[in-house]
C-alpha cells in the first residue's frame, strides 16, 4: 500500500517503490470506475427494459447500488487501506442505525 | 507567552473567557452556563408543584402549565443535564487519557457557544409571546397546531444547540482515539472516559434523526410542507419514530457518563480498584448498541401492532442486563474496600438504590401490554425521574463535589455538601416515590389540575414538599459554592488523597498545557500504580521540549451570534414582515463568512518555549 | 513534521493527509462526520420511502408521471465521473504534483456545477408540472431528499473553489494536503448518496 513506511535504506528504491505502487493503485480505480458505470447502466436498463416485475427489480437495482457503493468506499476512498479500522466501525454502525430506521419507516408506520 | 500565573482584572477575565479554546475553561463554562439553566428548570418545576399540590388550584392557567411542563423537560434535559455533563466530559476526559487538549479546540468552543446562544434562544421565548407549549417531546399533531411562535422557538433553539453537542461527540472521538498518551491502551483508560467515548459515538448516530425531525417540523410550521399534514398525505407517526430514535439513545447520553463518574468516585472512596474492569467497558458498549434498537417502547399505544410491540419490548427488557452488571460491580468494588464516606461517596451510595428503582419500573413498562396501563400516567413520570435525577442529577452532584478541586483548585465545604445530600435525596424521594402510587392509581400525566374526591390530593401535596427540600438542598450548594470561592483556600495536586488515575498527578487546576512532559502509562489507574511504588509523580514519556498550543479566538462566539440572530430572521418570517429575510441572511452571513475566514487564514497555534517550561519548575506557582 | 515545510517529490511524505497529528485527527473527524451523515441521509431516505407517491387528495403526479431516465442518467455520469476526477487530483497530490491536481479539482467542480445545473432545471421542471414542496407530502419529501442532496454539492463545489483559489499560489505543503483530502472525502461521500437517491427515487420511482 502506498502509505506504508518504506524502508529499503535507498531513497531512490523507496521513490521507485511508492511511484508504482500508486500507478498501480490508480489502476485499481480506473478499473473500479468501469465497473461503477457498468452497474449504473445494468440498473438503468432493469428499469427501461419492460418484462421485469418490481418484485425482481427493486431487491435487483438496490443490490447494484450496494455494490457500487461499496467500490467507492473500499477503492475511492481508500477504506481498504490500513489505518482505517475506526473508519470502517464509525461507517458501518451508521449505516447499521440507518438500516434499522429505514426499516421501520417501510413496515411500522402504514401498517 | 508566560505561564505565571497573571493578576487579572474582570474585563480581562471575561475576554479570557469569552475567546478560550481551552477545554479546562470550556469546561467551567459549561458548568456555570449548565447550572444557570438547572435553576431555570427546577424554577419551572416547583412551579409545576405549586400547581398540582392542591386540586382545582390556580396558581396558572392551564396555557401556561402548559408552557412549563415543556420548558422545564426541555430545559432540563438540553440545558441543563448534556451541558453539565459536557462540562465534566471536557474538564476530565482530556487529562484523564494525558493529552494537552481535544483534538479540535477551536470547534470545542464552537460547540459550547452554540449550545449557549440556542439555549438563550429558546428562553427568551417565555418573553417573546409565549413559551413552546407542545411538552418537551413536541409531538407533531399537537406542535401542528400550536398557536403562536412558542414550538418555533423549541425548533430554532434545539437545532442551533444540536449543531453544537453533535461537534463536541466528534470531537471527544478524535481525541481518544488519537490523543492517549504513550502506554494507555483502550484497555487501560479510566471508565469515566469509556464512557465518554460510548457517549460520543451515541451523540454522532442520535442526534442527526432529531435534526432531520426538527427541519421537517420547520418545514412544516414554517415554509407550507406537508410531512405531517393528513389531508396531504402527511403522517404524524413519522415526527415520533424520528423523535423517539433520537430520544432513547439520547438517555443513554445522559446517564452512562454518569455511571462513569461513580465509576471513577466508588474506587477511590473504597480505595479498591474498579471490579470486573473489562465487564464494564462491556456493559457500556452494549448499553450503546442496544440504545438505537428500542426507540418504539415509547410508542407501544400508537397501533404499531403486536409483532413489533413485542420486539421492542424484549429488547428493552435486554438492556437491563448489561446495567445490572454495573450495578453488581459497583458493589463488589465496595465490598471490602475501605470506604470513606465523603460527600461524593453519599451520592454514590444513593446513586445505587435510588437509579435501580428506576431501572426496575422500567422492566415494567417494557412489557407493552401493560404499559397500555401505565403510558400517559404518572407512573411514567416517577419511572424517568428516578433515573435521570437517580442516576444523573445525582452523579453532577457527586462529580461537582468530586472534580471541584481539579477545576478550581479549592474544595467544597464537605458539611453543607453533606446538608445538601439528605435534603435533596429525601426531597427527591417525597416528591417522586409517591408518584409511583399516583400513576397506578389513575392520574394522567401532563394534566394542569385534577378534581379532589379522586384519593390524589394527599399524595400530590407530599409529592410538591418534597419540592421543597430539594429546592433547600440546592440554594445550600449555592450557598456552598459562593463560601468556598470567597474563602480561596488552595489544594494540590490529589486533594482527595486516594486519587488513582492521571488527572490527580497534575496541580490543581492545572497549568493551560496540562503536562509538562506526557506521562508514561504502565497500566489501568496509572497514577495508582506509580504511588504503590512510592512515586510521588508520573514518569514522563518524553523529554521537556516546546509545547505547541491553539491561538483564543473571539470567532466562536460570533458563529453562535450569527446563528442566534439568523433564527429570528427565520421565526418571523411566516408573519411576512418586512424584516425577517434580511435578518436571517444577516445572521448566516455571520456565522458562514466567520467559517470562511476561519478556514482562509492560517492559524498554526503557538509554542511554548522548553525554557519557559524549566523556569516554572524553580518557581513552583503555575498559571 | 512541520506543516510549512518545504517539500520535493523525493522528501514528500508517503500519506501527506496524515502526516502530522493535526492532519490525523482531521482525518478521523471527517470519517465520523460522514458516519453521522449516513444516519442523517437515511433518515431523510425513510422518510422519503414513507411519504413516496402520498398526495392525498391534492391531484399532484406521482412518481411514476414525473421521473424521465435520460435526465437522471447524465446527471448520474456526471457525478460518478467527478469522483472519479476527484480520485485522480488525489492522485497527483501523493505524487507531489501541484498543478496537475489543480487541473483535476477543477474539472471535479465543472462537473459538479454541471450536475447542479441539470438538477436546478429538473426542479423547475416538476413545478411547472405542478409538483411542488409544498403541494403535497410526497413533493415535501422528494424535494427534502433531493434538495439536501443537492445543497450538499453545492457547499462543496463552494469548498473546492475556496480550496483552489486559497491556495493557488502556495503550492503543496502539509498544512494544505489534509485540507484537499477531506474535501474528496466528502465529495465522494455525496457521490454515495447519489447512488442510492438515483436507485431508490428515481429507478425505483419509475418502477413503481
Amino acid at each position: 500500500m502506498a502509505d506504508q513506511q518504506l524502508n529499503s535504506g535507498n531513497p531512490r528504491v523507496d521513490i521507485e517503490y511508492r511511484r508504482r505502487k500508486s500507478t498501480e493503485e490508480m489502476r485499481y480505480q480506473v478499473v473500479s470506475f468501469t465497473l461503477m458505470i457498468f452497474l449504473t447502466l445494468i440498473a438503468f436498463a432493469a428499469v427501461a427494459v419492460k418484462g421485469f416485475t418490481a418484485w425482481f427489480t427493486v431487491p435487483f437495482i438496490i443490490l447494484l447500488a450496494v455494490v457500487q457503493v461499496i467500490f467507492q468506499l473500499y477503492y475511492f476512498m481508500h477504506m481498504s487501506h490500513k489505518g482505517h479500522e475506526a473508519p470502517s466501525l464509525f461507517l458501518y454502525s451508521g449505516a447499521l442505525v440507518g438500516a434499522v430506521t429505514i426499516l421501520a419507516f417501510t413496515t411500522i408506520i402504514w401498517w | 507567552m508566560s505561564t505565571l500565573a497573571q493578576k487579572k482584572g474582570f474585563g480581562a477575565t471575561l475576554w479570557d473567557f469569552l475567546t478560550t479554546v481551552d477545554h479546562k475553561k470550556i469546561a467551567i463554562l459549561y458548568l456555570i452556563a449548565g447550572g444557570l439553566f438547572f435553576l431555570v428548570g427546577g424554577l419551572e418545576a416547583v412551579f409545576i408543584r405549586i400547581q398540582l399540590a392542591v386540586p382545582n388550584n390556580d396558581f396558572v392557567s392551564a396555557g401556561a402549565f402548559n408552557e412549563i411542563i415543556t420548558m422545564h423537560g426541555t430545559t432540563m434535559i438540553f440545558l441543563a443535564a448534556m451541558p453539565l455533563i459536557f462540562a465534566f466530559m471536557n474538564a476530565v476526559m482530556p487529562l484523564q487519557i494525558g493529552a494537552r487538549d481535544v483534538a479540535f479546540p477551536f470547534v470545542n468552543a464552537v460547540s459550547f457557544w452554540l449550545f449557549f446562544f440556542g439555549g438563550v434562544f429558546l428562553n427568551l421565548s417565555w418573553f417573546l409571546g409565549g413559551a413552546p407549549d407542545a411538552g418537551w417531546t413536541s409531538y407533531a399533531s399537537l406542535a401542528m397546531a400550536s398557536k403562536g411562535h412558542g414550538v418555533d422557538f423549541y425548533i430554532l433553539g434545539l437545532q442551533i444547540s444540536g449543531f453544537g453537542t453533535l461537534m463536541g461527540g466528534i470531537n471527544f472521538l478524535v481525541t481518544i482515539i488519537n490523543m492517549r498518551a504513550p502506554g494507555m491502551t483502550y484497555m487501560r483508560m479510566p471508565l469515566f472516559t469509556w464512557t465518554t467515548f460510548v457517549t460520543s459515538a451515541l451523540i454522532l448516530f442520535a442526534f442527526p434523526p432529531l435534526t432531520v425531525g426538527l427541519v421537517l417540523m420547520m418545514f412544516d410550521r414554517m415554509f407550507g410542507a406537508n410531512f405531517f399534514e393528513v389531508a396531504a398525505g402527511g403522517n404524524t407517526v413519522i415526527w415520533e419514530h424520528l423523535f423517539w430514535i433520537f430520544g432513547h439513545p439520547e438517555v443513554y447520553i445522559l446517564v452512562l457518563p454518569a455511571f462513569g463518574i461513580f465509576s471513577e468516585i466508588i474506587p477511590i472512596f473504597s480505595r479498591k480498584r474498579l471490579f470486573g474492569y473489562s465487564s464494564m467497558v462491556f456493559a457500556t458498549v452494549l448499553i450503546g448498541f442496544l440504545g438505537f434498537m428500542v426507540w418504539a417502547h415509547h410508542m407501544f399505544t400508537t397501533g404499531l401492532g403486536p409483532v413489533a410491540n413485542a420486539i421492542f419490548a424484549v429488547a428493552t427488557m435486554a438492556i437491563g442486563v448489561p446495567t445490572g452488571i454495573k450495578i453488581f460491580n459497583w458493589l463488589l468494588t465496595m465490598w471490602g474496600g475501605s470506604v470513606k464516606f465523603t460527600t461524593p461517596m453519599h451520592w454514590a451510595f444513593a446513586f445505587i438504590p435510588s437509579f435501580l428503582a428506576g431501572g426496575v419500573t422500567g422492566v415494567m413498562l417494557a412489557s407493552a401490554a401493560a404499559d397500555y396501563q401505565y403510558h400517559d400516567t404518572y407512573f411514567v413520570v416517577a419511572h424517568f425521574h428516578y433515573v435521570i435525577v437517580g442516576g444523573v442529577v445525582f452523579a453532577i452532584f457527586a462529580g461537582t463535589h468530586l472534580y471541584w478541586p481539579k477545576m478550581f483548585g479549592t474544595m467544597l465545604n464537605e458539611t453543607l455538601g453533606k446538608i445538601t445530600f439528605w435534603l435533596f435525596f429525601i426531597g427527591f424521594h417525597l416528591t417522586f416515590f409517591i408518584q409511583h402510587f399516583l400513576g397506578l392509581w389513575g392520574m394522567p400525566r401532563r394534566v394542569f389540575t385534577y378534581l379532589p374526591g379522586q384519593g390524589f390530593d394527599a399524595a400530590n401535596m407530599v409529592s410538591s414538599i418534597g419540592a421543597a427540600f430539594m429546592g433547600l438542598g440546592v440554594i445550600i450548594m449555592l450557598i456552598n459554592i459562593i463560601m468556598t470561592s470567597v474563602k480561596n483556600v488552595r489544594v494540590g495536586n490529589d486533594p482527595w488523597g486516594d486519587g488513582r488515575t492521571l488527572e490527580w498527578s497534575i496541580p490543581s487546576p492545572p497549568p493551560f498545557y496540562n503536562f509538562k512532559q506526557l506521562p508514561l502509562v504502565r497500566g489501568l489507574d496509572a497514577f495508582w500504580i506509580e504511588k504503590m511504588e512510592g512515586k510521588n509523580g508520573m514518569t514522563p514519556a518524553e523529554p521537556l521540549g516546546d509545547i505547541h498550543m491553539p491561538n483564543s479566538s473571539f470567532m466562536p462566539f460570533v458563529m453562535g451570534f450569527g446563528l442566534f440572530i439568523a433564527a429570528f430572521g427565520a421565526l418571523y418570517h411566516p408573519d411576512k414582515v418586512s424584516w425577517s429575510l434580511p435578518v436571517l441572511i444577516l445572521g448566516l452571513l455571520i456565522t458562514f463568512g466567520s467559517m470562511f475566514m476561519r478556514s482562509v487564514k492560517d492559524d498554526h497555534g503557538f509554542h511554548i518555549h522548553k525554557e519557559e517550561l524549566i523556569d516554572d519548575e524553580d518557581k513552583g506557582v503555575k498559571a | 513534521m512541520h506543516a510549512e515545510e518545504k517539500f520535493t517529490y523525493e522528501t514528500w511524505p508517503a500519506a501527506p493527509e496524515k502526516a502530522t497529528l493535526e492532519a490525523k485527527n482531521k482525518f478521523l473527524g471527517f470519517w465520523f462526520f460522514l458516519g453521522g451523515e449516513t444516519v442523517l441521509f437515511a433518515s431523510l431516505f425513510a422518510t422519503y420511502l414513507a411519504l413516496k407517491d402520498k398526495v392525498g387528495d391534492s391531484g399532484q403526479p406521482l412518481a411514476k408521471e414525473l421521473f424521465e431516465l435520460p435526465l437522471t442518467f447524465v446527471a448520474t455520469m456526471l457525478l460518478l465521473t467527478s469522483s472519479l476526477t476527484s480520485v485522480y487530483a488525489m492522485y497527483h497530490m501523493k505524487n507531489f504534483a501541484f498543478k496537475k491536481m489543480m487541473v483535476w479539482l477543477g474539472l471535479t467542480a465543472l462537473l459538479g456545477a454541471g450536475f447542479l445545473g441539470l438538477e436546478v432545471y429538473e426542479f423547475s421542471h416538476y413545478v411547472h408540472e405542478g409538483h411542488k414542496f409544498t403541494s403535497s407530502a410526497f413533493g415535501s419529501a422528494f424535494y427534502t431528499l433531493v434538495g439536501f442532496h443537492g445543497g450538499h454539492v453545492a457547499f462543496g463545489l463552494l469548498w473546492c473553489l475556496t480550496l483552489m483559489f486559497r491556495n493557488g499560489k502556495r503550492g503543496l505543503n502539509l498544512y494544505n494536503a489534509p485540507k484537499f483530502y477531506v474535501f474528496s472525502l466528502y465529495w465522494h461521500f455525496i457521490d454515495v448518496v447519489w447512488v442510492f437517491i438515483f436507485t431508490v427515487v428515481y429507478l425505483m420511482g419509475m418502477v413503481g
